[in-house]
């Protein structure tokens, strides 16, 4: 009996002791084999007198039990041993770069136009888009900018052959918009732009985006209104604005809006010349005669219309201090925007 | 424009300071664009006498004057002008002066002569670049007064933005009156008087263009002094409103001009053959310009003439011949009223933009002209002496800009701006613009005044009371959000999406110009003849782009010249046809590629990109708008492209594109080192997708079979896998080629293609017998059709 226990417990010291699986499995064969010790030893209880056989019998099977579960934890131990040392093997480099193709980016405008763009559809505005060839009637005369008007100095325009030429302002789209379209109207146009000019703070090509909303009852008011709310969405700021009279030959009354300086927050500077003011666009209610050219009753409508240069507002927003910039597509720069 | 904030007080009582006068300004339509002092400090400069003048005993360019500053003992100066005279008055700056340039004056002595002082050039104030003399200072300045409170230096010049409409701001009269209306301030215009005559004198006057001159004024004056000076206070002025004193007949012109905004001109009277006529130039008529230009002029240019020919271009420029000179005693004095778009055209077409016609074209007062010669007969008499004739006055009164009476309603008013003015206020402003008013049914008939020729209708008038009002006073009423009037059809690809695309496959976007160089291009496109501009702004921005990929290969030779070697750019944008009725625009998706197909990184060989690489790109754009069997691609030779590596890009067996590597001699040309890859694509096909339809997933399993086979190499991937499909029919769910095999063990002219099939069917499990018939079938079909022979 006491062999039986004694023999247990070296098992049991051989079996914690042992260092890998066959070691184990040697251990296993050897207490529990078909010719094992324990295997031998219920083997010869036969030879006991009857009244201690089932006793020993007991005891032996008990001792079978322990080790057998001992092995079981033992293989389990191993295993997680051998695992974590796995593991450990094939641990890597996290701070090595991420593999594959990289990821580009959208231009500035584009990121700009798509922002302003989505302000307006949020406001309910249809958007439109025009030829970059016009025709003088859309570009001009239908925008109550008759031959000879002082006001065709300001623009700059290229010709091409067959006497069109290329749009100099995206207001022509509002001709264009109301022709196939009756009020009430609200729509956007964003585009490319030409003007004969090239220096320091004018490239021959810029984009803008042009607004504009037509109803029975639209009034100045509703401009400033849109126009706010306008500016403060795209700075995301509560900005200071301010509507300057101004003028334009297809808006009266006219107006400039500036904003307050989104360098210095209106104390002066360098961006907004120490006035505290950017001037952002320009706007107006859409002029009688405009209306006159596309067949609306002025004296049933009213509209308001803007205009803004794409340019100047991805500048304002992205601090970029060269406008043309925007236009080599040096990979340095448009990186900057993805 | 430019004025003097002295000035303009003179003409307007305000006590607001100039920071305030400037804002009131800008807030009022006439934008401030700045304000400058128009002097530095020069508390330490004051008026000097020149008592006499000595030769410098060791340097004959230099002299020693002793000059009277008002003290005790007069003061010695070195001085090298060669004005420096006995009894001239110059601006004379004490030791101690920091003068504009930074520098500060000390006794020093100048070849052992001390100089306790320094005589100064206009140039040394700071007032203009003249430095080669000592500025001048009129007989009567006290010796000793402060230069500043001599010359009233405590002043700003003030630069107004004029819009194009405000042609009667271009005036200090002017703008007081507009900010006299905008503060409420009164305008207290100076009392201009009239110049009785005292020669019986007349000019002769005939107006032959009266729709283009309606109102001509002329008056002789004889005798002026030609050596006559223009007085300080009047030279002072001139330069605070950016104008150089010439001579006292230009100065006053100049000076009533700024003033009141009527341009007028001076004749020499001797060049004037017996009286004026004003009319339509003669075709072919020359006329030597006083800027020396000699244009021939057309039948619809005005001149004013004397009974021989053109003496000047009428509103834009004088003659040479009749202008006046340094000995000039008799003048004829002109201030007339020109049709502001005759005055335009002319000027346009002369290439020629003075101040006078900046303001005809912009329209001049029509009841000024008298006014303005008296003013400038005053001042000349004053100044150069002379005996003033009677003044001739040639008019004709229906060709006058008319001012008819314009109705404006009180309710449009809120109509427009959306906000309720009192009629008080209404008539106020009106008033304060000077408005004739009387009240009507709906609110009131109104006439302008005779200077602003802008205002025409209800809404010219209501924007004046808006202005006058202030935009501050609109409120800002929130937006009123509506349903949207956009519809986005499911089937039509948003642009965005196809960016997204290829800026998830690493492309950047460039915006290039719409005009390019028109050798690039026809390299890039040589059968497509450009819509050319007619006045490029260079020589390599000629023509309208034909493709996306002429701008594309400029940034990318830009980059590549910035050492970037793996340049991935696209752009969507137009491109311009011409076409019969003018031109036609469409849009596209290019995009250029260079350098690795993979960032550089570790554990990834380096491999250049290829014509697959991109090709994988297109069909990543087109997976939005096409099913994969939609697509194909067939092989082209498009010039610009390598004719081994170019392919037409095929929707629905529309063509839609083109891919390819560029030709190596354009390469050259842009000076790339490396393969080029492009594709160019159009936007509509692009856009063009469909709305999906749910086709029933199989629930039976698959099979799949894979083969190999030689070909000839011209056989392509393509018939092998329509010729598949056509053998196995509906059954071949799915052909994949795998592999594609050239070189050992097969003949040089042939090529090795792997490619796998599967089967499957909707209803039931394919068998095996089913499956092994069906793959028969497709070797059958290529052995015959394509010349394949089986791999083992």
């Amino acid at each position: 009996m006491d062999d039986i226990e004694q023999l247990a417990s070296e098992a049991i010291g051989a079996i914690d002791a042992a260092d890998g699986p066959a070691a184990l499995e040697a251990l296993r064969v050897r207490y529990l084999g078909k010719s094992g010790v324990l295997t031998e030893a219920l083997k010869s209880i036969g030879a006991l007198p009857p009244e201690q056989r089932r006793r020993v019998g007991q005891t032996v099977n008990q001792a079978k039990q322990q080790i057998q579960a001992r092995i079981g934890a033992r293989r389990s131990e191993l295993d997680a041993e051998t695992l974590a040392r796995r593991l450990e093997d094939e641990s890597v480099d996290v701070t090595l770069p991420g593999r594959g193709a990289g990821v580009g980016g959208p231009h500035p405008i584009t990121r700009t136009l798509g922002r302003m763009v989505e302000i307006f559809e949020r406001l309910g505005f249809d958007v439109a888009e025009g030829p970059e060839i016009e025709d003088d009637f859309h570009n001009f005369e239908a925008l109550n900018i008759p031959a000879d008007h002082p006001a065709r100095a300001m623009h700059d325009t290229f010709y091409v052959d067959g006497g069109l030429l290329l749009r100099t302002h995206t207001s022509p789209v509002q001709i264009r918009y109301m022709q196939h379209n009756k009020p009430p109207l609200q729509v956007v146009a964003p585009g490319r732009v030409y003007r004969c000019d090239s220096d320091v703070t004018h490239t021959p090509m810029f984009h803008q985006l042009e607004g504009l909303a037509v109803s029975e009852a639209t009034t100045f008011a509703d401009l400033k209104g849109v126009l706010v709310y306008f500016v403060r969405q795209f700075f995301e700021a509560d900005l200071g604005v301010r509507f300057r009279p101004s003028y334009f030959p297809f808006t009266e009354p006219s107006a400039e809006v500036d904003v307050s300086c989104v360098f210095c927050e209106g104390g002066g500077c360098r961006v907004c010349k120490q006035s505290g003011w950017l001037e952002v666009l320009g706007c107006g209610m859409v002029h009688p005669e405009v209306f006159r050219h596309v067949g609306v009753d002025s004296e049933r409508y009213t509209g308001y219309a803007f205009g803004m240069g794409i340019e100047r507002l991805a500048m304002l927003r992205y601090g970029v201090d060269d406008l043309r910039l925007f236009f080599e597509n040096d990979l340095n720069v448009l990186r900057q925007f993805r | 424009m430019l004025v003097s904030a002295t000035w303009l007080r003179e003409w307007v009582s305000s006590r607001i300071d100039v920071r305030e006068l400037a804002e009131r300004l800008t807030m009022g339509g006439l934008e401030v664009g700045g304000v400058q002092p128009v002097a530095g400090n020069l508390d330490k400069v004051l008026v000097g006498e020149i008592v006499d003048v000595e030769p410098h005993p060791r340097s004959a360019a230099l002299k020693v004057c002793r000059v009277n500053v008002g003290r005790a003992r007069p003061l010695q100066i070195v001085c090298g002008a060669p004005n420096a005279q006995a009894g001239r008055k110059v601006p004379t700056a004490l030791i101690g002066t920091v003068l504009p340039d930074g520098r500060r004056l000390e006794k020093v002595r100048i070849r052992d002569v001390v100089s306790s002082g320094m005589l100064c050039s206009s140039a040394e104030l700071g007032f203009d670049e003249d430095a080669a003399a000592l500025m001048v200072l009129d007989d009567d300045a006290g010796p000793g007064t402060p230069l500043s409170d001599y010359l009233g230096l405590d002043d700003v010049s003030i630069e107004i933005d004029l819009t194009p409409n405000r042609g009667d701001c271009l005036s200090i009269a002017g703008v007081a009156r507009d900010l006299s209306a905008l503060t409420g301030s009164p305008l207290q215009s100076p009392d201009i008087r009239k110049v009785p005559a005292r020669s019986r004198r007349r000019i002769p006057i005939r107006l032959e263009a009266p729709e283009d001159c309606p109102r001509y004024v002329g008056r002789i004056i004889e005798g002026i002094d030609p050596a006559a000076r223009t007085p300080d206070w009047m030279r002072e002025r001139l330069r605070r409103v950016g104008l150089r004193p010439i001579s006292p007949v230009v100065d006053v012109t100049n000076y009533v001009m700024t003033e009141l905004g009527q341009p007028m001109h001076a004749f020499d009277l001797a060049r004037i053959a017996r009286g004026i006529v004003v009319r339509r130039a003669r075709v072919g008529e020359r006329l030597v310009l006083l800027d020396g230009a000699a244009p021939e002029l057309d039948g619809d240019a005005l001149v004013i003439a004397d009974r021989n020919a053109a003496v000047a271009l009428a509103g834009v420029m004088g003659g040479r011949d009749s202008g006046i000179g340094p000995e000039t005693r008799d003048i004829l004095l002109e201030a007339a009223y020109f049709d502001p778009l005759t005055v335009a055209r002319c000027a346009r077409r002369y290439g020629l933009s003075t101040d006078a016609s900046h303001r005809f074209e912009r329209g001049v007062d029509p009841m000024l002209q008298a006014l303005a010669t008296e003013r400038a007969t005053r001042f000349l008499v004053d100044i150069a002496g002379g005996t003033p004739g009677p003044l001739v006055e040639a008019v004709s009164r229906p060709h006058l800009p008319r001012r008819s009476v314009i109705g404006l309603r009180y309710a449009r008013i809120e109509r427009v701006l959306g906000l309720k003015i009192p009629r008080r206020s209404v008539e106020s402003i009106l008033l304060r613009l000077g408005m004739s008013v009387r009240k009507a049914r709906e609110g009131w008939r109104v006439t302008r005044p005779s200077y602003r020729s802008d205002l025409e209708k209800e809404h010219d008038l209501i924007e004046e009371v808006a202005r006058v009002h202030g935009y501050d006073a609109v409120p800002s009423r929130p937006p009123q959000t509506g349903v949207s009037a956009r519809r986005h059809p499911e089937a039509e690809v948003p642009v965005a999406q196809l960016r997204s695309t290829l800026i998830n496959r690493d492309y950047h976007e460039a915006i290039t110009y719409s005009f390019v160089d028109p050798a690039l291009q026809a390299l890039v496109a040589p059968r497509q003849a450009p819509v050319a501009l007619t006045n490029p702004i260079a020589s390599n921005m000629a023509v309208m782009r034909v493709s996306l990929i002429t701008g594309l290969l400029q940034a990318l030779a830009v980059n590549h010249s910035r050492q970037h070697r793996r340049i991935r750019l696209f752009e969507v944008g137009r491109v311009f046809e011409p076409a019969p009725d003018g031109s036609a625009e469409q849009g596209r998706l290019a995009a250029v590629a260079t350098g690795l197909a993979l960032p550089q990184q570790w554990g990834a060989p380096e491999r250049a990109v290829d014509f697959f690489d991109v090709k994988a790109d297109v069909e990543a754009v087109l997976a939005w708008s096409a099913a994969s069997g939609a697509v194909g691609f067939r092989r082209t030779r498009r010039p610009g492209l390598h004719p081994g590596m170019s392919a037409d890009i095929l929707k629905s067996n529309r063509r839609i594109g083109w891919v390819g590597q560029i030709h190596p001699d354009i390469q050259r040309h842009l000076d790339i080192g490396q393969p080029v890859f492009v594709f160019e694509l159009a936007l509509e096909a692009l856009q063009q997708g469909r709305v999906p339809s749910y086709a029933r997933v199989s629930r039976f399993p698959a099979s799949r079979r894979d083969l190999s086979v030689v070909v000839d190499a011209d056989v392509e991937a393509e018939q092998l896998r329509r010729t598949a499909q056509s053998a196995a029919g509906s059954a071949l769910v799915n052909f994949e080629l795998f592999d594609e095999y050239r070189g050992k063990g097969i003949d040089s002219k042939r090529k090795s293609l792997a490619f796998g099939l599967t089967f499957q069917d909707n209803s039931r499990t394919l068998t095996d017998v089913e499956i092994d018939a069906l793959v028969k079938r497709v070797i059958a079909a290529v052995e015959s059709k394509l010349g394949a022979e089986l791999r083992h």
